[in-house]
């Protein structure tokens, strides 16, 4: 039983990376109309970040947790004005392959500097201990996680549900020639939305930076498992994609604690589930049929 | 075919002017060199996984050794025109294999070193049968180099599964516990290290209690759920072998720490590291785990002083693959010397059972069976961090495993 509760946990953590993910994913995909490739990338550059932050100037975790966020974020906003939304009007293809060579250039600049090393980051001391539950014992590092991202969800659904703010942004990622007809200026929403959906990939990056492989490739190892999530959560779904990200968490662990035995199928369960639900509901669980253009 | 012939009618020519020379090495009889010169060509991983571990660094290792070579002999060298040809092989065994080609039949190498990734290391080794040229391999682990894949012209140099394994296994079995908990990487590298260690801990009286293939390559990164099943298992094992490499090691020893497992009883043991490795953990994540290195640059003086003149070239400390390219190199070359010929089956003959001491061969040899070169390697220990007295000073060297002890016997599938 503890066991059980063990994995179930782990794969929360776990879903915490690719919730916060394909949060970013999501809401840039549903303003924009961007699938954006670069995320990943975004996200390696949060954990460098801290690492360099930390090693050439000494700044500790808990700083670099504000710090890169509102860094990359700014970067993320440089960048739609500079060039992404040049190509917004265009074939969606064309900003896919955009910020596919956007990676490729951030992931051969930081391997140009710092090599493909992984390089050291240790957890912050406070976090190092185990959190007693009990049943089971469970590191401090990854219940500040779990606690950290839920809450960070819940804030995020609060402002986009609550506020005037997130009024509009809902509005212009389900409808956005619907939001303009009502004389809102959607267009003025799109830089910060996209540099928030950046930020919270940099996020995901420090906070991934005590527990993984600090090296330039991590990112590109990790977004092809969140774009699958964010297609089961449904593109441009907001709830679908925090939702599906947990779940693909859960359902990981669970494959590799109790699926050892046939490693192909904890490795491919993730993707078996994306074509069952794309032949089930084409939209993702969460998405809606997009009315034909 | 044309080719093959060619290659074959020439080396023949080779023999033929090379025995009816008679002037002796010092005569300097540069027509005795094919293309009056010596090329040697470093074919490795140069912007991925082990391009740290070895990469450009080896090429300036490989640089190093001609430096010596020539202040070595001075006017009595066989020639003065070395050369150096390298090339990225992406880990990829067909890039390697046509690398290896364009090397040995235009760039006019005459031995190819190094071949990181076992399976580019064998694609390599039938170049070199194919072409009748040298090949010392120096950064892949798979023993079939010297087993079903062995032949004339291949050399394998610096270490292999077995070596990790018998060292690691045995004296960890025999000092920390005796049961383990075996964590590989499921494809065929993984899975060699997990028969080789498996095998070395039953013949030291251990068992082991559990095993597991992580995905690879794991798009995750995440290890928990093989981190929280060891201490569980019945008996519980004492001894955690992870035979993951490069970024995936650093995951899995990350997260060790995290799970706290050795406060739980469950020390480390890793099966392939890399100073490199500890440098990026940090000695701190890895204190107490025991590994088998093939060299040391802090062991001794003459380590010490050659790692200082890696280091005012490269700016860092050299990892085993480094120095083992050098003496490759260097031991290329002075056979080449000796026998007053680059032709290949003149150095083969040469090299085949010589017994050698340098940089990084101590109580060498190079056996004529299956061309396993043979050197005493070492069971290393990540120092505490308090103990570490000067940066990459990260293990101390608790035994010397003696050459002939090292390495297995002669495998019956090789067949020369």
């Amino acid at each position: 039983m503890s066991g059980f509760l063990q994995n179930t946990f782990n794969g929360l953590v776990g879903g915490a990376f690719y919730a916060l993910l394909a949060l970013g994913l999501a809401v840039i995909f549903g303003m924009l109309r961007v699938v954006n490739f670069a995320h990943g990338a975004f996200y390696m550059l949060g954990a460098f970040g801290a690492y360099v932050l930390l090693a050439e100037a000494g700044v500790p975790f808990w700083a670099a947790l504000v710090i890169m966020p509102l860094a990359l974020g700014l970067l993320g906003m440089v960048l739609e004005r500079a060039v992404i939304h040049r190509l917004t009007r265009l074939d969606p293809l064309y900003n896919f392959l955009l910020t596919f060579g956007l990676t490729l250039i951030l992931q051969d600049l930081v391997k140009s500097r710092y090599g493909v090393q992984s390089s050291p980051y240790a957890t912050p001391a406070e976090l190092s201990g185990t959190v007693d539950f009990g049943l089971f014992d469970f590191p401090t590092y990854r219940v500040f996680i779990l606690g950290f991202t839920v809450l960070l969800c819940v804030a995020v659904w609060w402002v986009l549900g609550r506020t005037r703010v997130g009024m509009v942004v809902r509005a212009a990622t389900e409808r956005p020639e619907l939001t303009r007809a009502f004389g809102i200026d959607v267009g003025r929403w799109v830089t910060p939305v996209f540099g928030f959906g950046i930020a919270l990939a940099g996020l995901a990056g420090v906070l991934a930076a005590p527990m993984r492989a600090v090296n330039p490739l991590m990112g590109a190892d990790l977004i092809i498992v969140v774009f699958a999530v964010v297609v089961i959560g449904g593109l441009g779904s907001i709830f679908g994609s925090v939702a599906a990200g947990f779940g693909i968490g859960l359902i990981q662990a669970w494959g590799e604690a109790y699926l050892s035995d046939f490693p192909i199928v904890s490795q491919t369960v993730v993707f078996v589930v994306m074509a069952a639900v794309l032949l089930w509901r084409p939209a993702g669980l969460f998405g809606r049929e997009e009315a034909p253009a | 075919m044309r080719r093959s012939v060619g290659v074959a009618a020439a080396s023949a020519a080779a023999v033929l002017v090379a025995g009816c020379g008679g002037g002796g090495p010092q005569s300097g009889g540069d027509q005795k060199l094919s293309g009056d010169k010596i090329v040697l060509g470093v074919l490795n991983d140069q912007s991925g996984a082990y391009s740290e571990l070895s990469g450009r660094n080896s090429v300036k290792a490989v640089e190093m050794a001609i430096a010596d070579f020539k202040a070595k002999y001075g006017d009595k060298a066989v020639t003065k025109n070395i050369s150096v040809e390298t090339a990225d092989h992406q880990n990829k065994p067909d890039v390697a294999n046509s690398k290896a080609q364009e090397m040995y039949d235009r760039k006019g190498v005459d031995a190819i070193l190094d071949v990181p990734t076992s399976s580019a290391a064998l694609k390599v080794a039938d170049v070199a049968k194919e072409k009748k040229k040298l090949y010392f391999n120096i950064g892949a682990a798979t023993t079939d180099l010297t087993g079903k894949s062995c032949n004339k012209y291949t050399f394998h140099y610096a270490y292999d599964t077995y070596m990790l394994a018998h060292g690691t296994g045995t004296v960890t079995t025999e000092q920390v516990g005796k049961n383990w908990y075996i964590l590989y990487p499921n494809y065929a590298f993984g899975q060699d290290m997990e028969k080789s260690f498996s095998a070395a801990i039953t013949a030291a009286g251990g068992q082991v209690v559990g095993k597991d293939g992580a995905p690879f390559p794991n798009t995750s990164g995440d290890y928990s759920s093989f981190l929280l099943k060891a201490p569980t298992l019945n008996p519980k094992p004492q001894v955690l072998g992870t035979m993951q490499a490069g970024a995936e090691l650093v995951n899995v020893v990350k997260q060790y720490n995290e799970f706290k497992l050795r406060d739980k009883g469950v020390g480390l043991a890793v099966g392939l590291m890399f100073i490199t490795d500890i440098h990026s953990l940090t000695p701190a994540a890895l204190a107490g785990t025991t590994y088998t290195d093939a060299w040391y640059w802090n062991f001794d003086q003459q380590n010490r002083e050659w790692a200082d003149k890696f280091q005012k070239e490269t700016g860092t400390r050299p990892s085993f693959a480094h120095a083992a390219n050098y003496s490759a190199a260097m031991q290329y070359l002075e056979a080449v010397q000796a026998a007053g010929t680059d032709d290949a089956d003149t150095v083969v003959k040469g090299l085949e059972g010589k017994e050698v001491n340098d940089l990084f061969l101590r109580n060498g040899k190079i056996r004529a069976e299956d061309h396993r070169v043979l050197h005493d390697a070492y069971l290393a220990q990540v120092k505490p961090q308090a103990e570490v007295g000067e940066p990459w000073d990260y293990v101390k060297i608790l035994k010397t495993i003696p050459a002939a002890e090292a390495f297995r016997a002669p495998s019956a599938d090789c067949k020369m």
